[in-house]
């Protein structure tokens, strides 16, 4: 390959406080009806101030730990100033010439790979209001509404240096930031509701002929997938132009969902300048050591050291145990289980197939099932109640209807058959219908013995004892009846 | 006499009578001081140990259900939400809010000329003007049309009306009253003041309005005494004159003349007087016109025709901002907006906005430095009494006035203006700068010297006889 892909990330995170970033309503606004959580500061009426929200500098040091940043003790915010209806006051209150954090970093796993992203600045920025588009377009309507709830809503700008080498990688290391997050439990993290948005910056190098392309900034990719695909979608764009001898705009794109495509959003108008300055009605952010060392004794166990933790302590795969850690949630489930029932493979395969499988169907928030489900089932298999395929069949009924394995099978009439005497019954049967198979197994042909086996499951409806089967129709077979 | 009283004098009268007079004082007085943009036509009266003491607030202060315009278009038909927490400080101690007081537009002016609607007149000689930006409440306390009033002072403009009107005017250390509700013009050196008829008064109000306000993140929480202190001499006391005040040119002759009585004055209370050199003085007009206009163009952003105020409508949003905010800023407020969008615009903000911060620090270090030896710096609060209307059209000549004021914003230090005396039959103000959070100590000489003037009359500063 003689092109590489170079992406740098910014990230925005909105913070799920109480109250915004400079007033007392409330930040959780998603939803609400318009208008309904504002007040005379985050409107920008004439002489309101701003208050800075303690909570939102304690999420965003809380992230900056996280991300291994260097967490700086004095911080400051700043004005960016542009006209916008959505901008009440006519500027952001943002941090620009003192972040509250830089220089950190997080790794992503890329093909079982450990790759390192460094993260250039973390800083603290106040939300914009929300347009609302007669006929939902912006060039044919004749009016456009001004939602004003999200005005002030506190978020966490990241930006990433231009490490990342592929779309894939940029999509890992947004759903790593958001299992981060959600550990932190500092933002709900879900980009389908605004919550985590994703801007990127591509440029690819073409390294026979030595020629750069331009960067160009790519917006609107509001899921996962949607950042893989629309990067994925510029990447070639940028080839196909370098390969014939042209290089692409240095412009602002957008994921066009409905074609697949990116389009030019702004032409090539020249940078805005925003005239940064000193916020004058906030007094600068003053983070102690006791206060920085305080914040550092509440944050959690993040998913990396879960990883290590569980690999040491469970001797399970480091697959399994990075699919664990992805959700604190299934990470502490699954400890829970191991601690009650010990065989962490085992528990490990089950949350891996089963749960996760059903957890993607799953509608609600909800999570009915709890590691006692977990433990009766294996203590079932156990005594030899159920086989591993019976657990397996009931688990969806288990985890859907939060009912008792036990429970589940009374229900449903399903009981594993142990009852050797039925098991012999069917096997004789077998044995008559078909003489040829009991020849041929006792000419040598002890493969055969699977085809009895599958007899007696078949007529039992797949619930006899598998182990007690085989042993009975080896019994029956070498003739000792 | 109503139109002589302070607030103290309201203390010992009938207080249901005082909102009478002070109606019928507005009804005679003003149509010729024009100092009201809005009087109230049902004030609201709360219980309070000052009931029923009528008082005015300058128009860029926020008062709930009353139109607040700024002396601006753009804000004609403004009406607030909210109180400033000064002003609800106030009515929670029941003092009643008569009316809305005329300034120059978005408090950016030296003489209530800069109006959006019309010009204030001085009380003294109605063919002049009253300074400004707080012209309007200046020249209704001092036209006896209410007790005391509110003003806002970001580079002299409380205490250079102050001084044109001969009352008295105080501007605050920064951070202690609260800036919530004051419609930001320069927020690094807005601070309100009261305007009052006496160095007590100030006191006074400064006890009710000063607190930290968790509305505002630059309150400072420290306990200052106005009051309690302010009856004691200052003998022994040390006073700075900096030798600059001598060395400006456009200093009035006769202005210089009374501030050697102003000297002398401070001789017989027992102080000592000495004259020093604060060589950075010099650039505090330029530095505060590179850092007010800038922070001016960020704060008037949010006057853009979207949520309220005027708008022009238009097909296109750039349209309709530039229309609304040409029709409705005027033409100084719209200087400033240029000067201050382009000293932060990224091509020059190092050369301008970044060095003006720099050589503020170097001008707060200078007076800080001198205060440490001495107990305040006195200087006349204007080079020059009030002019005639409109004689002044130059904007430079008018931002060269600020040059005894604006150092006290720059630094954050308190400062008064009291009444000394008179220049062509028009009052002159002494203005006296203490250290920060030194306001106690710089009424209590304010108090002193308001007591020995000469020109005063038992210790009562003189009030126009306004000629209708």
């Amino acid at each position: 390959m003689s092109y590489r892909t170079v992406i740098g990330l910014e990230i925005h995170v909105q913070l799920m406080t109480k109250t915004k970033a400079f007033c007392p309503c409330r930040a959780d606004v998603f939803e609400l009806p318009a208008n309904t959580a504002v007040c005379p500061v985050c409107t920008g009426q004439p002489g309101a101030l701003p208050v800075v929200n303690s909570s939102m500098v304690e999420y965003a040091a809380k992230i900056a730990l996280a991300l291994n940043c260097n967490v700086h003790e004095y911080s400051r915010f700043d004005r960016k100033n542009y006209f916008y209806p959505d901008l009440p006051k006519g500027y952001q209150i943002t941090q620009y010439f003192y972040p509250i954090a830089t220089s950190g970093y997080m790794d992503i796993d890329v093909d079982e790979q450990v790759k390192r992203i460094r993260i250039r600045k973390l800083h603290i920025e106040e939300d914009a209001g929300k347009l609302i588009h007669e006929g939902d377009s912006i060039t044919q309507a004749h009016y456009s509404l001004v939602d004003m709830n999200r005005c002030g809503v506190p978020l966490v700008e990241i930006v990433t240096e231009p490490d990342l080498s592929s779309p894939k990688e940029a999509r890992l290391f947004v759903e790593k930031l958001r299992t981060i997050l959600r550990y932190l439990q500092v933002s709900t993290g879900d980009m389908e509701k605004g919550a985590l948005r994703c801007d990127a910056n591509i440029s690819v190098v073409d390294e026979i002929n030595n020629i750069q392309s331009n960067r160009v900034e790519v917006k609107n990719m509001n899921s996962f997938r949607f950042i893989e695909k629309a990067l994925e979608y510029e990447e070639q764009r940028i080839i196909d132009a370098l390969k014939n001898g042209q290089n692409v705009e240095k412009e602002t794109r957008g994921w066009d969902l409905s074609n697949r495509i990116t389009i030019s959003m702004r032409g090539k108008e020249e940078e805005s300048d925003y005239r940064y300055f000193p916020e004058p009605d906030i007094p600068p952010v003053i983070l102690s050591e006791e206060k920085l060392d305080q914040i550092k004794s509440t944050l959690v166990e993040l998913p990396d050291q879960k990883v290590e933790r569980f690999v040491e302590l469970y001797k399970i795969p480091r697959y399994d145990a990075t699919v664990l850690a992805m959700d604190k949630e299934i990470a502490d489930f699954y400890e829970a289980c191991v601690k009650k029932i010990g065989k962490p493979k085992e528990v490990s395969n089950l949350i891996m197939t089963e749960m996760l499988r059903e957890m993607k169907q799953l509608e609600t928030e909800q999570i009915k099932i709890t590691p006692e489900h977990i433990y009766e089932l294996f203590s079932l298999m156990d005594k030899g109640e159920i086989s591993i395929k019976m657990a397996k069949d009931i688990f969806p009924q288990i985890f859907r209807t939060g009912k008792m394995p036990s429970q589940v099978l009374e229900e449903k009439g399903i009981r594993q058959i142990s009852d050797e005497k039925l098991i012999e019954e069917i096997v004789r049967k077998a044995m008559i219908q078909n003489p040829k198979a009991v020849e041929q197994y006792r000419s040598g042909k002890t493969n055969i013995i699977g085809y009895f086996v599958g007899q007696v499951m078949k007529e039992t409806k797949g619930s006899a004892n598998p182990q007690l089967v085989n042993d009975v129709v080896k019994r029956l077979l070498e003739g000792s009846s | 006499m109503f139109e002589k009283m302070t607030i103290e004098d309201c203390l010992n009268y009938n207080r249901e009578e005082l909102i009478t007079q002070s109606y019928e004082r507005i009804r005679s007085i003003d149509p010729v001081i024009k100092g009201f943009i809005t009087v109230v036509e049902k004030p609201q009266i709360n219980d309070g140990p000052y009931r029923g003491i009528p008082i005015a607030i300058k128009d860029n202060i926020a008062t709930k259900g009353i139109k607040t315009t700024c002396a601006s278009k753009i804000l004609e038909n403004y009406v607030p939400p909210y109180d400033a927490t000064c002003v609800k400080r106030l009515k929670d101690y029941g003092f009643v809010i008569l009316g809305k007081t005329n300034m120059d537009e978005f408090a950016m002016g030296s003489s209530t000329e800069r109006s959006a609607f019309f010009a204030t007149r001085n009380p003294w000689d109605t063919d002049c003007v009253p300074g400004g930006s707080s012209g309007g409440s200046a020249a209704v306390v001092a036209s006896g049309q209410v007790v005391a009033a509110l003003g806002s002072d970001t580079g002299g403009s409380v205490r250079q009306p102050a001084s044109f009107c001969g009352v008295v005017g105080f501007k605050p250390t920064y951070g202690l009253v609260s800036r919530y509700g004051l419609i930001a013009f320069a927020s690094s050196l807005d601070q309100v003041g009261p305007i009052t008829k006496s160095v007590r008064d100030a006191a006074l109000m400064m006890e009710i309005i000063a607190g930290k306000d968790p509305f505002d993140s630059t309150t400072v929480s420290r306990k200052i005494d106005f009051l309690s202190q302010i009856e004691e001499d200052i003998h022994g006391m040390k006073f700075a004159v900096p030798k600059e005040v001598y060395e400006y040119e456009q200093l009035d002759g006769e202005v210089a003349e009374r501030f050697e009585e102003v000297i002398r004055t401070a001789q017989k209370l027992g102080a000592m007087v000495e004259r020093v050199k604060i060589p950075s003085m010099k650039y505090a007009v330029a530095t505060y016109y590179v850092i007010a206009p800038a922070e001016a163009s960020s704060n008037l952003a949010r006057y853009d025709g979207v949520k309220y105020g005027l708008r022009i409508e238009e097909t296109g949003l750039r349209d309709m901002y530039m229309k609304t905010r040409n029709a409705g800023f005027g033409e100084e407020v719209r200087r400033r907006i240029v000067l201050g969008t382009f000293t932060l615009s990224a091509a020059y903000y190092e050369a301008y906005f970044n060095k003006a911060l720099k050589v503020r620090k170097i001008i707060a270090n200078d007076i800080n430095q001198v205060l440490d030896k001495f107990d305040a710096i006195l200087t006349p609060t204007s080079p020059i009494p009030a002019f005639k209307v409109g004689s002044i059209s130059d904007p430079l000549t008018y931002y060269l006035m600020d040059i005894f004021t604006v150092p006290a914003n720059l630094v954050g230090i308190p400062a008064i203006s009291i009444p000394f005396g008179f220049v062509r039959n028009k009052p002159i103000g002494l203005q006296i700068m203490g250290k920060r959070f030194d306001d106690g100590k710089v009424l209590r000489i304010a108090r002193n010297f308001e007591k020995t003037s000469p020109y005063n009359d038992n210790g009562r500063i003189r009030l126009p006889v306004v000629r209708i």
